[in-house]
């Protein structure tokens, strides 16, 4: 019975060679967004390397300040961070650091483009990077501004090319000379707090902002690490408060908000506090993943509908050789799944191929995207359903088909 | 075998009122090949679906095998056709995307058998129309009256007591149409086959065992 669904279901696919293709397109190109979408928000959020202990950490990314008609909103300050933050009593550490800097640096004259950032010595026992040789700066180098710098796997490649070890040599950036005292695994810059070519002592940076600016707003990072993921909540409410406390700098701003969030809320934080950020992305993307899958289904409804009325001959010979309407609505779902299946291990197949490119042609720096098994488990589960909603409706219209009316119409 | 009692038809489009069957009353026999002749439009083809319960009479009662078939539902009615009946088409209604085998093997899918039995059966039956040779051709390779051979094949897989056949000729020239009527009178002599054929040729309804006549939707002998 099966076997003679999918001689027919094969058949009229390969008469329909148009249609065909337009479904299969649409359903295996849906897929393929969806599953390259997935695997990118798998990564950014889902990937906690270097920030290994996500599940006792805070971030603060935002600073705002609002008045009547203004508004002003950037990263925390570094004495934002050392000094009003370090208020609070639950026991952290804060990891801080400048968010990522461009510049160029020469090898044998050849340009090179490199990221930098500053960071505390904290921030390497808050954030677990992977050394591949080497060590973290320590407190005392923080506080003696020694021009030492923790780099990348793949700066140390292109900087010194492919050499064993580098602990000790020097690298120039912005016109200076630092030691390299580490070398970690490389972060994608999609986590764009972690990320970064060349770490540096927050005391060596020239603007010296990190001492000047007594302001709230800056452009720092901060990461605070509590003992243990009960103490959250008591530090979450403790930010609050120390928040509410603070008064806005200037006259035309009548309230500060900031906030100390888990890694998601933080990551998609828009500075506005009405509309919380995760709402915002959730709602969007919901929408967005509707809309990319209601359109391949009415379209299918659609050409089903025309694939079935053209086969009304066959309907009517099925039926008076003995199909009843039941069985002839599951003929047509089985003969759908089959085209939507189709197109789904197309879409996985197009998937991984978009995959690879993307990951070969190193779009993103250092963002190595895969597959998600459980995304795409429920990918193939929604062209299953698609299968159905966009056969059932069809089938159930050509049951309800008189024989002999089916089979006048030629 | 087959008992018509009092059969109405009325069509009713929204304009007109067509009454396409007037009062039929039929008894067909046990073994019987009957013929039913008439000028077009009087009501044979909707008759014969009344017969094969593809089309519910408006008034009146059909016994097939003894059996009232009003109240049968859906799933009922499919059982029912497919276990008693074999239908043949003036225009064949192959299906197109299928070998022929396939085509043959249709009404056994609908019942329980395996793929070995059906393909026994169908290869069977074809062989009694004289087409084991085309066993893997699709429809559009066939001629016309190979066509209306495999329609046969498939009418008789399923061992019905009665086949119905609405102009089985009507497309054939005189040979292809004699050499189809040839199998449908050894299959009614050889295996017993109740019968009940349209047709517009006298000298094929000669052949059979009764003619009946329609004018108008009513029964003139
Ligand atoms: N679905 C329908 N709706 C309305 N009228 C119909 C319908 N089917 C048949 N009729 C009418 O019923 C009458 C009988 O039709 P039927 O098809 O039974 O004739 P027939 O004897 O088989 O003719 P032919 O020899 O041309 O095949 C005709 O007048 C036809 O117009
Ligand atoms: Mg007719």
């Amino acid at each position: 019975m099966l076997k003679n669904y999918f001689k027919i279901a094969i058949a009229v696919l390969r008469r329909r060679k148009f249609f065909t293709f337009i479904s299969l397109f649409g359903i295996s190109f849906t897929l393929t967004i969806l599953l390259v979408l997935t695997a990118f928000i798998d990564k950014v959020v889902g990937d906690n390397y270097p920030d290994k202990k996500r599940d006792r950490s805070l971030y603060v990314s935002r600073v705002s300040q609002t008045g009547k008609n203004t508004m002003s909103s950037s990263p925390p300050s570094f004495y934002f961070l050392d000094h009003y933050v370090r208020t609070i009593k639950t026991p952290i550490t804060i990891a801080i650091s400048s968010g990522f800097n461009g510049t160029n640096t020469y090898v044998n004259n050849k340009k090179i483009a490199v990221n930098y950032k500053y960071t505390n010595s904290e921030y390497w026992e808050v954030l677990e990077y992977d050394f591949l040789e080497g060590k973290a700066f320590s407190k005392q180098q923080v506080a003696n501004s020694d021009k030492v710098a923790i780099i990348s796997a793949d700066m140390k490649k292109e900087y010194f090319g492919d050499v064993p070890n580098v602990v000790g040599q020097y690298i120039e950036a912005d016109n200076v000379k630092y030691r390299v005292i580490g070398v970690v695994q490389n972060v994608p810059i999609t986590s764009y707090m972690t990320y970064s070519d060349i770490y540096l002592p927050y005391t060596v940076a020239k603007d010296g902002d990190y001492k000047n600016n007594k302001g709230y707003q800056g452009g720092y990072y901060g990461i605070l690490l509590a003992n243990s993921a009960s103490d959250l909540d008591k530090l979450h409410n403790e930010y609050e408060q120390m928040i509410q406390r603070l008064k806005p700098e200037q006259k035309e701003f009548d309230r500060v908000s900031s906030h100390a969030d888990n890694y998601i809320r933080s990551y998609v934080d828009t500075g506005d506090d009405r509309h919380s950020g995760v709402f915002i992305v959730v709602t969007a993307i919901s929408i967005f993943a509707f809309i990319l899958m209601i359109l391949p289904t009415l379209n299918l409804v659609n050409i089903n509908i025309t694939r079935i009325m053209e086969r009304s001959s066959e309907i009517g010979v099925r039926k008076a050789f003995g199909a009843s309407s039941s069985t002839l609505v599951y003929q047509f779902i089985v003969e759908n799944i089959i085209l939507t299946l189709l197109g789904g291990v197309i879409g996985v197949i197009l998937s991984f191929i978009v995959l690879q490119v993307i990951n070969s042609a190193h779009l993103i720096a250092n963002l190595e995207l895969s597959i998600n098994f459980m995304v795409l488990f429920i990918g193939l589960l929604v062209c299953l359903v698609f299968g159905l909603i966009s056969g059932v409706y069809p089938a159930w219209r050509m049951s309800k088909l008189n024989v002999v009316t089916a089979l006048k119409a030629q | 075998m087959i008992r018509l009692q009092n059969i109405e038809k009325v069509y009713r489009t929204d304009t007109v009122e067509t009454l396409a069957l007037n009062k039929v009353n039929l008894d067909v026999a046990k073994g019987e090949f009957l013929s039913i002749m008439g000028p077009s439009g009087c009501g044979k083809s909707t008759l014969l679906n009344i017969i094969g319960l593809l089309d519910e009479p408006s008034k009146g009662e059909i016994r097939i095998d003894d059996q009232k078939t009003e109240n049968l539902s859906d799933k009922q009615l499919a059982q029912f056709r497919n276990s008693k009946l074999g239908f043949i088409f003036q225009s064949y209604h192959l299906i197109n995307d299928l070998q022929v085998l396939d085509n043959v093997e249709l009404p056994l899918l609908y019942r329980n058998t395996t793929a070995k039995e059906r393909k026994q059966l169908a290869t069977e039956a074809l062989a009694k129309v004289g087409l084991s040779n085309r066993i893997k051709h699709f429809p559009t390779q066939l001629s016309g009256g190979q066509k209306q051979r495999v329609a046969i094949a498939r009418a008789i897989v399923g061992r019905p007591e009665i086949i119905l056949a609405d102009e089985p000729t009507g497309n054939l020239d005189s040979a292809m149409g004699n050499e189809i009527m040839d199998i449908l009178l050894q299959l009614n002599k050889n295996d017993g086959t109740t019968i009940v054929m349209v047709t517009h040729d006298e000298n094929m309804a000669h052949k059979t065992h009764r003619l009946v006549r329609l004018f108008d939707g009513s029964q003139v002998q």
